[in-house]
């Protein structure tokens, strides 16, 4: 049987044509400010009209060839009708068309790495815009790694199904649907609850510069783990108090969405019995504690306070793959500028709205890796490997190291081509700077360091390195598996 | 008694030939050699026949029957059977199951599937391995009065303290009773002057803790087990190494086939499972099963587990427990170097002989093959127990009855001559096998 493109192309017509809602309600926010309405007003004709062409075609039901065609084929398209406002608008870097893609990338693939070069030169529609396109790559990659990705096994499906036998999503109620809605409800619910609390802080005078379109934007960007800001200091252009507000919401992203669920429940026995989140949480707690004594031998802060809230916000911002930053964290020593890289591969929960390689891979390679060590001296030993006290199958284990070590590959051939790239076109870029720009782009979690630092830009990169970065950032996001499936003959053969 | 026995295995023949002598047995199975080989080996009525079978049940006259017990190999067929039964008369039944989850659901409503009493044969043996690998001089551990009580049959090595003692000095326990000596096959009832000797057997009854105390005193340099090692992961294996991990303690299981292996792997995160064959010299070499505190034999047959008892002893195992499904090799093998031989056969009959009784017995354990028994009885107002002391009680009672324990209001009480036993009571008692019926009906 071949590839039944019709049935994916007609879904990602039904996603196109639901697309136009946000731009519409870009469109009534510009009436608002009284900024200019084309940008947004003929992306929602030009996204209605193809997606309503598109779902013309006909509709046979969803295998898992089609799913990955359409899984590929959405965070594409998304990406192009985001990046229409910005070359419309034709304000700033955003107007050349690759940095529009770039950023509309970036905000679909919850990356949060920016081109802007000037912030000022953007309108407030463009820059909330910027934080839609990130709240609903978080929506998306819920929905999908909860909804679809469950029901077709590849790399993260199986997650799902390793990790959250118990919390099996699909067994949250019977059907997919409920369930999908039930976590949008609470990706929701966890924005609103983002957007009161700043607003809370700003009414007990703790937050002065907080109004509603901040609120918005910055939970809107948060849930997400996704990490753009209208401001060019990100976070650290608000009070301490803010900053302190924003690491929970952060690390609740990036944290299984099922688990939230029974938590919302009254059940707290899963979240405790979790290894994986015991795993994320000692990565944080750890890499934070580091990273605040580098803090405090460098002698970059005065008092206790400022070290921790840093160092717990610039940690947890990297872990969980947002990206946002209280601090010029590439002006920080090495040592914990390292510690910052480290925690880039980490990842927070499966199940979330997080990227990069996740807790739950990492946990199922150490303990693999035990096990391994155990069999040496017991060669006949048979010994499952455990998450959270059920058994990880062997062939899900062999697709872990897989990805884990595809991920690591892709990585270190990217920094290579990064380097090259950019002596081909005379750009200087250090080698750590264009590791960090590799991992930061391709694991989505936005800053890096050296020009690309928090309060940098990708636009110092040649188009070339940028349109590389574009493509990892759109293969990270969808998990790599369901792209290079899609490069396989095999794919296309019956 | 009329008793219909359906399955002439090895439990139910060896079932039928205890109860033949005082009762009226028939016994079913599907198989006719071994009807034919029963015909002139007991003296039983066989029957050839499926005992699920409604004809087959009303040619036995069920109806008339007093006891059915279903004791074929498959547990659905013993289920099915016993609950044809009840549909077609009012007699007692019995079913033995294998896995425990029939058990585990039986037990949530008592007579369910029609079944009056549940017997689960592979459990049973694990509890026993169990009890007798957590005290290191024991031969025979039976639980009585939902575990207040324990009945315990000891070792005394040549090298125990408590050879030599008085059973004056020995008895430094509050709540144990010394009920009985096992001496070079005959049953004494021990006095106060009796001289424990090195070499007896001795039966004593009494709280869970003043076992262990008293099998530290007989062994002080004994300690806990803390690391066994099981070979053979079957049913029975299974379920130790299930009941171990409920007290803490690592096990460390055997397991030929690799997808049992896997499977086991799987249900006991605590054990370690080795995929491999537990008589291979070599593999028992590298999971030095040498320096193991116990190790349990529960493989498919009889040789086997010796086999693999004899090379764990020879490389230095501590203690070594072997199954028997050939109850009468439990002394061979105890005689040619099996620390303890565990026939759960002979559980499995003490657990259905006291519904043979003329009066139930709550819980009866078998002494030494069958020289003496414990049983557990409730005191009723006709009791020559009751409303006196016991010092003038046991002059009405045979001799070779000793009284171990009474349990009142789920507290266990230690019997003393002036101790009043009341309606009510459960009383745990040692006696000779000779009189066990006289016992029973005294009491």
């Amino acid at each position: 049987m071949r590839v039944d493109w019709r049935t994916s192309a007609s879904l990602v017509g039904t996603v196109l044509k639901s697309l136009t809602i946000p731009l519409v309600a870009m469109v009534l926010v510009a009436v608002w400010y009284g900024e200019q309405v084309e940008p947004f007003a003929i992306p929602a004709a030009v996204t209605f009209a193809a997606g309503l062409g598109l779902e013309r075609f006909d509709r046979g039901d969803l295998g898992l060839r089609e799913a990955y065609l359409m899984v590929a084929v959405t965070w594409l398209a998304i990406a192009f009708v985001g990046a229409l406002p910005f070359v419309i608008a034709g304000e700033g870097a955003l107007a050349q068309p690759i940095n529009a893609m770039f950023e509309a990338t970036s905000g679909i693939t919850t990356t949060g790495a920016t081109v802007i070069e000037s912030f000022d030169a953007h309108g407030r529609t463009i820059h909330l815009w910027r934080a839609t396109l990130q709240w609903l790559g978080g929506l998306g990659i819920l929905v999908l790694a909860v909804a679809v990705l469950s029901q077709i096994s590849v790399g993260g499906a199986q997650l799902m199904e390793t990790e959250t036998q118990t919390e099996n999503v699909t067994k949250l109620t019977p059907r997919i649907e409920e369930t999908a809605r039930l976590l949008g409800a609470i990706y929701l619910g966890l924005t609103a609850l983002m957007v009161v609390t700043l607003l809370g802080l700003r009414a007990v005078g703790l937050a002065p510069n907080v109004g509603i379109y901040e609120a918005v934007a910055h939970a809107f960007t948060a849930i997400s783990t996704a990490g753009f800001s209208p401001e060019p200091l990100s976070i650290g252009a608000y009070s301490p108090a803010v900053q302190w507000a924003t690491i929970p919401f952060m690390f609740v992203g990036a944290t299984n969405f099922v688990l939230l669920y029974f938590l919302l429940k009254g059940d707290f026995g899963r979240l405790r019995d979790s290894e994986e989140f015991r795993f994320y949480l000692g990565v944080v707690l750890g890499l934070s504690a580091l990273t605040a004594g580098f803090l405090i031998t460098d002698q970059q802060f005065q008092g206790i306070e400022p070290v921790a809230r840093h160092a717990l916000f610039q940690v947890v911002s990297i872990v969980t793959t947002t990206g946002y930053a209280t601090v010029d964290f590439d002006l920080w020593s090495p040592a914990a500028k390292h510690m910052l890289f480290l925690g880039m591969f980490v990842g927070g929960m499966a199940g979330s709205t997080t990227c990069s390689i996740k807790a739950l891979r990492w946990l199922v390679v150490v303990k693999s890796f035990r096990r391994d060590l155990f069999t040496e001296v017991h060669p006949d030993a048979i010994r499952p490997v455990r998450v959270s006290g059920r058994v990880v199958d062997e062939e899900t284990i062999r697709d872990i190291y897989g990805y884990v070590l595809l991920s690591l590959i892709i990585f270190a051939v990217f920094t290579v081509f990064i380097i090259t790239d950019t002596t081909r076109s005379a750009t200087v870029v250090g080698e750590f700077d264009a590791m960090g720009a590799a991992a930061s782009t391709f694991l989505n979690i936005g800053p890096a360091f050296g020009a690309a630092g928090p309060y940098g830009t990708y636009n110092v990169f040649p188009e070339t390195t940028k349109v590389a970065m574009i493509v990892l950032m759109w293969v990270g996001r969808i998990e790599i598996i369901p792209v290079l499936v899609l490069l396989t003959p095999a794919y296309w053969r019956s | 008694m009329r008793v219909i026995i359906v399955g002439a295995g090895q439990v139910g023949s060896s079932i039928a030939a205890s109860l033949s002598q005082d009762h009226d047995v028939v016994v079913i199975d599907i198989d006719s050699e071994r009807v034919e080989s029963l015909t002139y080996s007991l003296d039983v009525l066989p029957v050839e026949g499926d005992g699920t079978d409604v004809e087959t049940l009303e040619g036995v006259d069920v109806t008339d029957a007093d006891m059915v017990i279903a004791s074929t190999d498959d547990d659905e067929t013993n289920i099915v059977t016993a609950g044809t039964a009840k549909t077609l008369g009012d007699a007692f039944t019995i079913a033995r199951v294998k896995s425990p989850k029939y058990l585990d659901a039986w037990e949530r409503s008592k007579g369910a599937f029609g079944v009056d009493f549940m017997v689960c044969t592979d459990l049973l043996a694990a509890k026993s391995i169990v009890g007798i690998i957590g005290l290191p001089t024991a031969l025979d551990v039976d639980m009585f009065a939902d575990g207040l009580v324990q009945m315990t049959e000891f070792e005394i090595p040549a090298d125990s303290p408590v050879a030599n003692q008085t059973i004056k000095e020995a008895d430094r326990f509050d709540s144990l009773t010394f009920a009985a000596i096992i001496r070079d096959d005959a049953v004494l009832i021990p006095r106060g002057d009796t001289v424990i000797e090195a070499g007896d057997d001795i039966v004593a009854i009494g709280s869970p803790d003043s076992m262990r105390g008293f099998s530290s005193a007989i062994a002080p340099q004994e300690e806990g087990p803390t690391e066994v090692v099981i070979v053979g992961g079957g049913e029975i294996g299974y379920q130790t190494a299930l009941l171990l991990d409920e007290r803490g303690l690592k096990s460390t299981i055997i397991e030929k086939d690799e997808d049992r292996a896997r499977w086991l792997a799987e249900q006991l995160p605590n054990s370690t499972v080795i995929n491999g064959d537990a008589t291979d010299q070599e593999l028992l070499e590298t999971e030095n099963v040498g320096l193991a505190d116990a190790l349990v034999a529960a493989l498919e047959n009889d040789q086997q587990n010796l086999l693999a008892t004899l090379l764990a002893k020879r490389m230095g195992t501590s203690r070594t427990i072997a199954i028997t499904n050939n109850g009468d090799f439990a002394d061979l093998f105890e005689t040619v170097g099996v620390d303890v031989a565990v026939s759960p056969r002979e559980a499995t009959a003490e657990e259905i002989t006291r519904f043979t009784r003329a009066r139930r017995a709550e819980n009866v354990s078998i002494i030494d093959g069958d020289r003496a028994e414990v049983i557990e009885l409730e005191i009723d107002a006709e009791s020559v127990l009751v409303d006196r002391p016991i010092r003038d009680s046991t002059a009405d009672l045979p001799e070779g009855v000793v009284i171990g324990a009474i349990t009142r209001d789920g507290r266990l009480i230690t019997p003393r001559g002036d101790t009043v036993v009341e309606v009510g009571d459960h009383v745990v008692v040692f006696t000779d096998t000779g009189v066990v019926s006289e016992v029973t009906e005294k009491l």
